[in-house]
């Protein structure tokens, strides 16, 4: 092992039924450093950190760790432990209504008495060497959370700890809160503790981290120095784009900006998901949230049609102030919601190709008002065929189709209802490109009808082909807005990076 | 990837209709004349229909109302209400307890009693249904607590041991009608039946229960209240229970909250599920539970016949019931399927040689 190494990862395998979360997976880990572990949603990061405490055992590769001869087996959290490997998870697994020695000894000690005077004593002299504000004997609840972190961190310091692991460590801190924690982690640091940092805040990487090793779709892409790895391309490499090799598409662009007033606008509005933002569309309008996964555009056309808790915000529709509070409401004005996760959100697996059609409108007309069964028939006819869903009949159950024509049959749901707002989220995830470029085609179609398009898609070139103003979010909230000549991949990425132009 | 067919339409029938033929059959090779119905006088000199057929058209009345809400409890909160007996008993108490209020008993008096009873025994439903839709405990679990102390509140509403009614009109609705040869419960069946069917027909009941049942979240999103659906199956149930408890009541003109309608619950949900319908809620048919229901008085009343001890035609019944869940099951299902596959394709395979 290299001189200085804590800990060595060597070609990591994981393989889940049907899903290689790992595969050849590297990281390597140095005494008194602050590793950033960056990737995606779904890039591995959770995976990887389960595999190193024991959560999950991995199906291929080596562990090596400082001062122990021979590639380690991790079976279970507490073997970990005993390889001097801790983490502190995002959730704060503590008990609040312990005490924080209680809390920072439970169940780490040996025997089944323990001198509350002595481990009081030992926790009074750890949290002051690393400079926490808490008292032993003060209940953990009455902290706040930035200290109950930090006194988790101090219980997994405690003792021979090599590899400490914070995993979205300030997702619930604010700004102070996380300095706070920057501070002890720049300590323990100077202590010599290796720091993985799991983290999808950008700038936080920048501000704490030594190197950073990214993954994506469970492979690596690379460990990087961060002085050497500007934001921009970070965010490429997230992404799975070399900055070189990004073609320029440019889009002549309509510009959807007219006298008129929006379609739809928002000022201010908030869900329990998202933070508040202003948003406004105008009639035949596509526009579309961009950002990476995870960073808040998809909560955000949620809190649009009211699905997620409303929690504050005015909307007005054509100049209107209305209230949109469940999706019902939204309905009732002309939304319509392609939901992301069409398996969770979207279909109703068991019921016919014609009744997931018929569903939304028949919501809309309303219980005591449903749709003959002659009407059905020839409304799930007319979309079955304008829209090519390939079935065997209007009554196989719709959980038999492929992912693409599931697709469409929830998009016929929604133009059956005659919307003039259509919010379509990953509209062409998983599904085959041939169908793609169809539904591309369709929303440029339905946009010079005059429907209004909010699109968002993982793939910015799609985004890019549609949209004529592109809304950019990071972190949660809206940093950027691009429209014209602004509409090229550098831009969008260099925007996502927070790098501005 | 395999493809998993869930019974659709016609064939999720097919399980409870051939146990019903099995039965018929079983019984008309036994006895001939099992099935025999016969016109005869009544006790008060009525004709009416008897026989072994119309005892467990009789029978299963109670029975089949309550598979008819528990099918929506069902597919909408995709678990059972086992409360169903003990609601019907108190829906019962509230029956007689208004009919022993007023100085005589008439149509008007039946009428309150009835309402008032429904009122009840819907405010109880709705009660489970809160429960389970709102604080989202599991229906079995929520339903425990009625199912417990259902007999008491029963037992209080009247005061006293078993109280009775002694009224014409009462045994005419536990018994016959003067003129009509066929047993009021059946009548009564017929009706509750008919409105369901309406209220199908007439509204989106099926459609957003079905919905709710498949997948709560994406109704949501399609604007379906799926917490007031939840709600509305158990009030609905408790309607039934009303009917079904007043039914049990009329019967013997009195209300033995002990006994009443005892176990009633287990049958009615294994009605629902020899119907072919899943009790993971989701897709139903209503007209498979009601099947089902017959399919279970039937096998009650062959073992009668066959003279089978009371006390042990429950060992005998859960025998038929193992057999007719395992057919039921999707393991036998998919074999079936199988085998019948195989079977065509060697029979194509011939003819091609």
């Amino acid at each position: 092992m290299e001189n200085g190494v804590v800990l060595s990862m060597r070609k990591i395998g994981k393989v889940f039924p049907g899903v290689r979360a790992l595969h050849n997976v590297d990281l390597t880990l140095r005494k008194g450093e602050i590793h950033a572990l960056m990737g995606e949603n779904g890039a591995g990061k959770s995976t990887l950190i389960k595999v190193l405490t024991g959560v999950y055992e991995k199906d291929a590769g080596e562990i090596h760790i400082d001062g122990e001869e021979g590639a380690i087996t991790i079976r279970s959290p507490q073997e970990a432990l005993s390889h001097g490997i801790s983490p502190v998870y995002q959730e704060i697994t503590l008990c609040p209504n312990l005490t924080v020695a209680e809390n920072m000894y439970i169940g780490r000690t040996r025997g089944l008495f323990v001198s509350q005077k002595e481990m009081e004593k030992k926790a009074g002299e750890l949290l002051a060497g690393l400079n926490i504000p808490a008292r032993p004997k003060q209940q953990l609840g009455s902290c706040s959370l930035a200290v109950q972190q930090m006194v988790a961190i101090a219980r997994a310091v405690d003792g021979d700890c090599k590899v400490l692991i914070l995993d979205e460590p300030t997702s619930s801190l604010d700004d102070k809160e996380v300095e706070m924690l920057f501070k002890l982690m720049r300590d323990l640091k100077a202590r010599g503790v290796g720091i993985l940092f799991v983290t999808h805040f950008l700038e936080q990487v920048y501000a704490v981290s030594d190197r950073i090793t990214v993954l994506r779709n469970g492979e690596l892409v690379g460990e990087y120095e961060v002085g050497k790895l500007p934001q921009v391309e970070l965010v490429a490499k997230m992404m799975g784009k070399e900055l070189e090799s990004l073609s320029v598409i440019k889009k002549e662009n309509p510009d959807g900006e007219k006298a008129s007033e929006p379609l739809y606008e928002a000022e201010g509005l908030s869900s329990s998901e998202s933070r508040p933002f202003d948003f406004h569309i105008f009639k035949g309008e596509v526009n579309g949230f961009t950002g990476l996964l995870g960073s808040g555009r998809s909560e955000s056309v949620r809190a649009i049609f009211g699905a997620d808790r409303v929690t504050g915000g005015k909307v007005r529709m054509n100049g209107r102030p209305v209230r949109i509070t469940k999706p019902y409401d939204a309905m009732r004005q002309g939304i319509a919601y392609l939901p992301e996760d069409r398996k969770r959100d979207g279909i109703i697996a068991d019921l016919s190709v014609r009744d997931n059609i018929l569903l939304a409108l028949q919501v809309m007309k309303g219980f005591f008002h449903p749709i003959s069964r002659a009407e059905a028939e020839k409304f799930a006819d007319e979309y079955i065929k304008a829209l090519e869903i390939k079935t065997a009949s209007q009554d196989t159950p719709v959980k038999s189709l492929s992912g693409g024509n599931q697709q469409k049959v929830i998009l016929a749901r929604w133009l059956l209802t005659h919307p003039r707002y259509l919010i379509l989220d990953e509209p062409t995830r998983g599904i085959d490109v041939g169908t793609k470029t169809e539904i591309q085609r369709l929303v440029l179609k339905l946009a010079e009808e005059g429907i209004s398009v909010t699109f968002i898609s993982s793939e910015i070139e799609e985004m890019l082909r549609t949209c004529s103003r592109l809304i950019v979010m990071r972190d949660r909230n809206i940093v950027g807005e691009l429209r014209g000549s602004e509409l090229t991949q550098e831009h969008v990425m260099h925007t996502i990076a927070g790098g501005g132009n | 990837m395999k493809k998993q067919k869930r019974p659709t339409g016609l064939t999720q029938l097919l399980v409870p209709l051939i146990a019903l033929l099995l039965l018929v059959l079983f019984n008309l090779i036994r006895d001939p004349s099992f099935f025999s119905v016969e016109m005869t006088a009544n006790n008060n000199g009525d004709p009416v229909l008897t026989g072994n057929l119309i005892s467990i058209l009789n029978g299963a009345s109670e029975m089949a109302i309550l598979a008819m809400g528990m099918t929506l409890v069902t597919a909408a909160s995709g678990g059972q209400d086992i409360s169903v007996g003990a609601l019907s008993t108190i829906a019962a108490s509230m029956f007689i307890k208004v009919l022993r209020g007023g100085a005589s008993i008439n149509a008007g008096t039946l009428l309150l009693g009835f309402l008032l009873s429904c009122l009840v025994a819907m405010a109880f439903g709705a009660f489970n249904g809160t429960l389970v839709a709102v604080f989202r405990i599991q229906p079995m679990i929520a339903t425990l607590i009625l199912y417990t102390c259902g007999r008491s509140i029963a037992y209080w509403i009247n005061g006293g041991a078993s109280p009775t009614v002694n009224s014409p009109l009462v045994s005419a609705l536990g018994g016959f009608i003067p003129g009509i040869p066929i047993p009021t419960p059946v009548l009564i069946v017929l009706g509750v039946g008919l409105l369901f069917a309406l209220a199908f027909r007439f509204t989106s009941l099926g459609l957003y229960m079905q919905t709710v049942g498949i997948n709560q979240g994406a109704a949501r999103l399609n604007g379906i209240n799926a917490v007031g659906m939840k709600l509305l199956a158990f009030i609905l149930l408790g309607a039934c229970c009303s009917v079904s408890g007043i039914i049990g009541a009329s019967r013997l003109s009195m209300v033995n909250h002990e006994q009443l309608m005892l176990d009633i619950e287990m049958d009615a949900i294994l009605a629902v599920a020899i119907g072919g319908n899943s009790l993971g809620g989701g897709k139903f048919r209503m007209t498979g539970s009601i099947i089902g229901a017959y399919v279970i008085q039937a096998l009650t009343t062959t073992l009668y016949a066959m003279k089978v001890a009371s006390t042990d035609i429950k060992a005998y019944k859960a025998l038929v019931i193992i057999l007719l869940v395992v057919i039921a099951s999707p393991v036998v299902k998919q074999k079936v399927a199988h085998l019948v596959g195989k079977m065509r394709s060697n029979a194509v395979g011939k003819e091609a040689a």
